[in-house]
């Protein structure tokens, strides 16, 4: 029981730390809450819908912009939009931080500026996308199971 | 009554008395008490002044007039100086010549001199002699020698009258004359008495002798005659008289004509018009002589000078007197400056006057004025009093109609107009009952019991009694309304004690009177009583439990450990705001186990600090200053939606003055307002603390520790929170039996509270679950979800539109959480299809923002679709839509970013909310 108590206490920790650095914001809580024994893998099952969603995305949008000239903002806007929508229904804040710079951006019609927020997307999703499967990984320690063999 | 009434009057007639005599007394001044005398004053002031003037005047003319005869007295002396001197250089000449005549005529043998030599030689030095009219010599002949005399001249010698002389002593016959007088050649100047005289004299004396004034016979001017004695041998160095008689040899003598000397004289000088110039010889003191002026010439008597003269004859005496030839002339500026002097006293003499009339008139008004208020002032005592009682007189009559009015069997519409009645009557009473307080305090009739009482249980009772009538008001008011009504909160601090000594009538009247406002004036959002001890200056710290909720809050409330309390509106005072009690929360957890009661026995009196918030209309705030003014209200319009006379402040203030407090508040417009008073009680002794102790529940007491947490609102706010107690309680404000089972079907409700919530009921309900609660493992197999949430959604269909997977599946499983049975798509077009009449959703949610067909598009055809069903099929009835009689399926938008115009289209494409989602 105490090494059980010890993983939860790290399981807490690291998502406290998780929220202090501004990776994840209150919605990750709350989506925390809406999982039980109906639908015990809720988050994670969100969480991958969410990191298949920004794969797709950015490759939308890195496509879109790789073009020399003519690049059509308006489908790179849609492509931000809905990026963040999605980030911010998973409560990645950061994410939805520069999504919100992304925009401006594309509103600006400014390649460079959109480009170089891809890059800090791409980046912040990497990062999160490492956290949270720590995260997932201490979550089933915590519960008592075994870590999945797969991933 | 009448009694009374007599007795107040009496009363008041002496109140009246008094005033007066303070008045009286007060209005006397030096100035009133002698008024009268104000004209006699201001008479002898004129006189005083008139007086005053006219010495002035008279100094101002003396002065002028010493300073005429300063000018007159040396002018005259001037005058009378060179007069002298001429007359003194005459003089010397006429010695002169008679030195010439004894040298050349006695001491040269034969003589030198002749008849023809004197007049010769006196003609050509006449110009040294301006003033004699001529000199001529007389030879002294003694009688002896007279006939001598004769023969040797020739001629004999004559008297005066021209004929010859008579026998005397001794002659002087003139021998030798200048020949502008000639004519008296060989007259006997001894003949004359007034020669004969001067000769006598003049030999004797050896001097110029003069005569008196005369006329004289060439010119008729005045003038007198100098004589000059001439010796025969030399005299010795001091002779006598007789030796000068014995010596005389003759005598030399010459007329002055002295007014011709004196017009000369002042004919040189200046200022010669202005005076008057007189000479008199005044030998004789009785009668002087004039010698020059005319005795009867017009001049100015007024000022005169008299000047000695002294012309070298020590027998006679001159003098000279001078005067002005006009009366001294008005002094025009003494005048004119006597004249002014006398105008300005005469002003400020009016000016006292008119101030000292101006003060009196002032204290006549003022007099008058406190009279009229001495009379004011009775009679609003008066008026008070008999508001006082004539009150009483109405409101016993009408208690008994009141009761009596549904005594026997009416028929229905009877009752219901004797219903109306009752109801009418009661209102009035209130009415009454309340000017009879205003006017019972006003009267300082007001008295003060001092029973124990719990404070908390006032509080309590208060609450209750609000909540029931606002719930009645949100049934009699349409439906939507009921959503608005303000939810009712009390604290009481820890460190109150619970039993305390005052008037609990009068205390619960303030409270209720102050609730009620807020109750009256606040549509939405909270109402919250606060009460501490004035001593501790933090807001309240160790707080329990105790709480009066009432449903029928739009928003959520929620209270743990201590107190949460927010309802999402901005409170006027913001010292009562969502952040200090979150702080009172932390507080809390951190010295919860420190001991609670802390107050210190000894100290008597308790202050307690009560304030009561509410979110409504607040006060505007140019009538905030007479808020506590009786019969005022913030305006005519106010008082029409409002109702109410606008005396329950001003009561409830002199009820907090009297208990020893004060009243305040803060107030803004359209944000709400928070009255705070203090009130002093006395602190209940053990002995009536355990009387009442036993009558009232023992309240929160087995609580201490327990953590709750109260939910209440609607879906979308507090959907997420994680509620890891172990008991629900279901709170409902009206609920029906049906629903209630339904409620107990779904298995989380423990237990109903019927709303509101009283902190008694509460507790006894606390306890209820909790003896029963350890039968059931309770909370692990329940829902984590809001327990009314839940049974709205249990079961039913919702559709979720969303083209975002992850935030649709979030969406999804935040709705399953409720029991609801969530069908999702992905875009507008599936959704349609899905919503075909009939349809079974509950509602749908749908995202904004999709790509082929938004939900503002995707709304457009649903709503066609149900508007043509409903007009085909009018009045038909379907279970799933909610509504009857019509298609209608609630579409709500969820969009991120919720701004107005957002929702206003919302509602324009006929959506029925907005959903600020993610």
């Amino acid at each position: 029981m105490d090494v059980v108590n010890q993983l939860q206490r790290q399981f807490i920790d690291y998502s406290a730390s998780l929220h202090r650095e501004g990776f994840l914001d209150d919605q990750f809580t709350q989506l925390q809450k809406l999982q039980d024994d109906n639908s015990p893998d809720f988050v994670v099952e969100v969480a991958s819908l969410f990191f298949e969603d920004c794969e797709k995305l950015i490759n939308n949008m890195a496509r879109a912009l790789e073009q020399q000239q003519g690049v059509d903002f308006r489908q790179v806007d849609a492509s931000v939009h809905q990026l963040k929508g999605s980030s911010s229904s998973i409560g990645a804040m950061r994410v939805k931080d520069v999504c919100v710079a992304f925009r401006s951006f594309c509103e600006a019609q400014n390649r460079e500026g959109c480009l170089r927020c891809l890059q800090q997307v791409t980046h912040e999703y990497s990062l999160l996308k490492n956290k949270l499967q720590t995260l997932f990984r201490q979550q089933i320690l915590a519960a008592g199971g075994s870590i999945p063999v797969v991933e | 009554m009448v009694l009374k009434l007599q007795q107040s009057h009496h009363h008041q007639s002496v109140a009246v008395k008094g005033n007066e005599q303070m008045g009286t007394k007060r209005g006397y001044t030096f100035i009133q008490s002698n008024r009268d005398w104000l004209p006699k004053l201001i008479l002898l002031w004129v006189m005083v002044m008139g007086f005053i003037s006219t010495w002035i005047y008279k100094k101002m003319d003396a002065d002028n007039n010493v300073r005429r005869e300063e000018v007159l007295s040396s002018m005259c002396d001037q005058r009378a100086r060179m007069l002298q001197d001429q007359f003194s250089v005459s003089v010397n000449h006429v010695h002169a010549l008679a030195l010439l005549v004894a040298t050349f005529h006695y001491y040269k043998n034969p003589s030198a001199i002749d008849q023809e030599t004197f007049a010769e030689y006196t003609a050509r030095a006449a110009f040294e002699r301006p003033l004699l009219s001529g000199v001529a010599y007389a030879e002294r002949v003694v009688h002896s020698g007279r006939e001598k005399f004769e023969k040797q001249h020739g001629w004999t010698i004559k008297a005066m009258q021209r004929e010859p002389s008579r026998l005397r002593d001794e002659y002087a016959p003139l021998i030798f004359s200048q020949e502008t007088i000639s004519y008296i050649e060989s007259l006997d100047m001894m003949s004359g008495e007034e020669d004969r005289e001067n000769i006598v004299r003049a030999r004797a004396t050896g001097k110029a002798v003069l005569t008196s004034p005369f006329r004289l016979l060439g010119s008729h001017h005045l003038g007198v005659v100098l004589t000059f004695p001439v010796y025969k041998s030399k005299l010795p160095p001091k002779p006598t008289m007789e030796e000068r008689i014995v010596a005389t040899a003759g005598y030399l003598g010459g007329a002055i004509d002295v007014e011709s000397l004196v017009e000369n004289l002042l004919g040189q000088l200046a200022g010669n018009q202005a005076i008057l110039v007189n000479v008199y010889d005044i030998t004789n003191s009785s009668d002087p002589l004039v010698m020059y002026g005319h005795q009867n010439q017009d001049g100015d008597w007024a000022v005169v000078h008299e000047s000695k003269l002294d012309f070298g004859d020590p027998f006679r005496k001159h003098q000279m007197i001078c005067r002005y030839h006009q009366k001294a002339p008005t002094s025009w500026t003494a005048l004119t400056n006597v004249f002014l002097f006398f105008v300005i006293c005469l002003l400020v003499g009016y000016i006292l006057y008119g101030a000292v009339i101006h003060i009196v008139k002032v204290e006549d008004d003022f007099r008058e004025m406190q009279e009229l208020k001495v009379r004011a002032e009775a009679a609003d005592v008066a008026k008070s009093q008999f508001l006082a009682t004539v009150p009483h007189e109405i409101r016993t009559p009408m208690n008994g109609m009141l009761a009596l009015l549904l005594d026997t069997d009416l028929s229905s519409t009877q009752r219901g107009y004797a219903q109306t009645a009752q109801v009418c009557g009661k209102a009035l009473i209130t009415l009454i009952n309340e000017v009879i307080d205003r006017a019972k305090i006003e009267a300082g009739k007001l008295e003060l019991e001092t029973v124990p009482f719990n404070i908390r249980s006032i509080f309590d009772n208060v609450l209750s009694l609000f909540s029931e009538k606002s719930r009645n008001k949100g049934v009699e008011v349409s439906r939507d309304k009921t959503n608005r009504k303000p939810s009712l909160a009390v604290f009481v601090s820890d460190k109150v004690p619970e039993m305390v000594m005052g008037d609990l009538g009068r205390f619960r009247q303030i409270i209720t009177n102050l609730v009620g406002n807020s109750v009256k004036f606040t549509e939405r959002g909270h109402i919250f009583v606060k009460v501490h001890l004035a001593e501790s200056t933090q807001p309240v710290a160790d707080t329990k439990v105790e709480t009066c909720l009432n449903g029928g809050s739009d928003e959520g409330l929620l209270i743990s450990s201590a107190c949460q309390f927010k309802t999402g509106y901005e409170a006027a005072d913001e010292r009562n705001s969502w952040d200090s009690f979150r702080h009172l929360v932390v507080d809390e957890e951190l010295r919860y186990d420190a001991p609670v009661n802390t107050i210190d026995e000894a100290s008597r009196g308790i202050t307690l600090m009560v304030s009561v918030e509410d979110t409504g209309i607040g006060i505007p705030l140019i009538v905030q200053d007479r808020v506590f003014t009786p019969f005022m209200q913030a305006d005519s319009s106010t008082s029409r939606n409002y109702g109410g006379t606008g005396i329950g402040l001003s009561i409830t203030k002199c009820l907090v003055e009297l208990m020893g407090g004060h009243i305040s508040f803060i107030s803004r417009p359209q944000v709400g307002s928070t009255f705070s008073f203090t009130t002093v009680f006395k602190r209940c002794n053990k002995a009536s603390y355990n009387d009442t102790k036993k009558s009232i529940v023992e309240l929160p007491s087995g609580f201490k520790g327990l953590k709750a947490i109260v939910v209440d609102g609607k879906p979308g706010k507090q959907n997420g929170h994680v509620f890891k107690l172990p008991k629900v309680i279901l709170l409902a404000k009206n609920i029906t039996n049906v629903e209630l089972e339904k409620a107990k079907a779904a298995g989380f409700a423990d237990t109903v509270i019927m709303k509101p919530m009283r902190a008694s009921m509460a507790a006894a309900c606390l306890q209820q679950v909790l003896g029963i609660g350890k039968k059931r493992q309770a909370g692990k197999d329940m829902l984590n979800g809001s327990p009314v949430l839940h049974g709205l959604l249990c079961g039913k269909k919702i559709l979720v539109v969303d083209d975002n997977m992850a935030h649709q599946r979030v969406f999804a499983g935040a709705l399953k959480k409720f029991g609801a049975a969530v069908e999702c798509r992905e875009s507008g077009k599936a959704a349609l299809k899905l919503l075909q009449l009939p349809c079974c959703f509950y509602a749908c949610f749908m995202d904004i923002q999709m790509p082929e067909m938004d939900g503002f598009e995707a709304t457009h055809p649903i709503r066609m679709m149900e508007s043509k069903a409903n007009e085909q099929m009018n009045g038909g009835m379907d279970e799933d839509s909610g509504r009857k009689g019509e298609w209608h399926v609630p579409i709500l938008a969820m969009t991120a970013d919720v701004i107005h115009a957002t929702y206003d289209e919302c509602l324009k494409c006929r959506m029925d909310g907005c959903v600020e989602a993610l």
